[in-house]
């Protein structure tokens, strides 16, 4: 569905990727996650043809992101971050939106709006900014696009939300569509996200399904420390420890400890990981 | 659903349904949510569900009427009570027995 070949890309003389290769499958729900300056939003915009990689191959549903062709367009939906709508009704921008994709359902997008408890019939304006995120995401699952680029779609939601996002969004995930959410809120996320992309500036350290993490890392809680452990951080009465997982139990992912623990050993995790 | 920090999530969501079906809120030959619906739900990655209902299969819990969906097996209440059980008494009474020997417990004190 979506494949990256030594992909380069910097802003003028600061580079930001690094020859990253990545391939994204069908029936799946990826999180992206990365520190702060990675480039996970660069990538989402260079997938989305909103940037032009500076070399490299980028090829979404055998199109080139960056030529921006109608056939492409009407099969992917981008969610930035900080979404800000124009100044007419979210039900009049849906049906005008709506009509660049073939897919679009509009009984789908009601029927989300009021889950999400906002009213079609107000201006974006009069809004809030959470609101209008949802309104935005309540549109983008409705436009039944094969590719959904999100970043950070539970950031400016408030409590009740977050579990409502990831009930819309496990129920907007199918065999035929790839989603894929950028987030620094893993616990918003949780449970939800599988597999999971760690990226690095010039690397993508960890695309693994929760099950392979979990058939490779061990996740324990323990009430010693393990100075042998691949990751070690003490918790409210007792340490959490990560080390190489070489039994047939799997153990939870805990995705904060994850990300810790893939930070603090890139290589040897690389390794873990090989295929 | 609340999770907890160490069972792998598509086990613990196992766990849950098997303590539908024996509090009878499931009953048997009864067809159950699809992978999609209980994904809806609970807010978890579908494909998650999916290993649940693959583990649940193997244990002959379930089964699967192709076009049709999930169901509870007949005999589905037997096999989680053997099952169960069966970890009980290898898992969680060595544990019990250990805490009570190192307190100084006697089975008789306990027992009603």
């Amino acid at each position: 569905m979506l494949k990256i070949e030594n992909l380069n890309f910097s802003y003028s003389k600061h580079e930001v990727l690094k020859e990253i290769n990545l391939n994204l499958e069908c029936g799946k729900i990826y999180g992206l996650l990365g520190q702060n300056g990675v480039g996970k939003t660069t990538l989402l915009k260079i997938m989305s043809g909103l940037l032009k990689p500076k070399s490299g191959v980028c090829n979404v549903l055998g199109y080139n992101p960056f030529k921006r062709e109608p056939g492409f367009l009407q099969e992917l939906f981008f969610i930035p971050e900080d979404f800000v709508g124009p100044d007419i009704e979210v039900n009049k921008y849906a049906s005008l939106r709506g009509a660049f994709y073939p897919n679009y359902d509009g009984f789908k997008f009601s029927k989300l709006l009021t889950d999400f408890e906002v009213d079609g019939r107000s201006k974006f304006t009069k809004l809030s900014f959470g609101q209008q995120k949802k309104a935005i995401i309540a549109f983008a699952l409705s436009t039944n696009t094969k590719l959904v680029l999100m970043d950070e779609p539970s950031n400016g939601l408030d409590i009740p939300s977050k579990s409502q996002l990831r009930r819309i969004i496990s129920q907007a995930s199918t065999d035929e569509s790839c989603i894929v959410i950028s987030t620094h809120q893993v616990r918003d996320l949780e449970n939800l996200i599988d597999p999971i992309i760690i990226l690095d500036t010039n690397d993508v350290l960890v695309n693994a399904s929760v099950e392979e993490i979990s058939s490779k890392l061990k996740f324990e809680f323990r009430d010693t420390p393990d100075k042998e452990a691949l990751y070690c951080e003490p918790t409210l009465g007792g340490y959490l420890t990560v080390n190489r997982n070489e039994t047939e139990v799997e153990s939870k992912v805990n995705i904060e400890t994850l990300f810790n623990t893939v930070l603090m050993n890139k290589k040897t995790i690389k390794q873990i990981f090989k295929k | 659903m609340e999770f907890n920090e160490h069972k792998p999530i598509y086990l613990q969501i196992a766990d849950n349904l098997c303590d539908k079906i024996l509090g009878g809120e499931w009953q048997p030959e009864e067809r159950i949510p699809s992978v999609r619906e209980l994904g809806t739900l609970l807010g978890v990655n579908p494909n998650t569900i999916m290993r649940t209902y693959d583990h649940l299969q193997s244990l002959e819990v379930i089964f699967n009427k192709r076009g049709v969906g999930y169901f509870i097996s007949k005999e589905a209440k037997d096999t989680i009570i053997a099952a169960q059980r069966n970890q009980f008494i290898q898992e969680e009474l060595p544990k019990i027995l250990k805490k009570m020997a190192l307190l100084g417990i006697n089975p008789s004190e306990v027992l009603i």
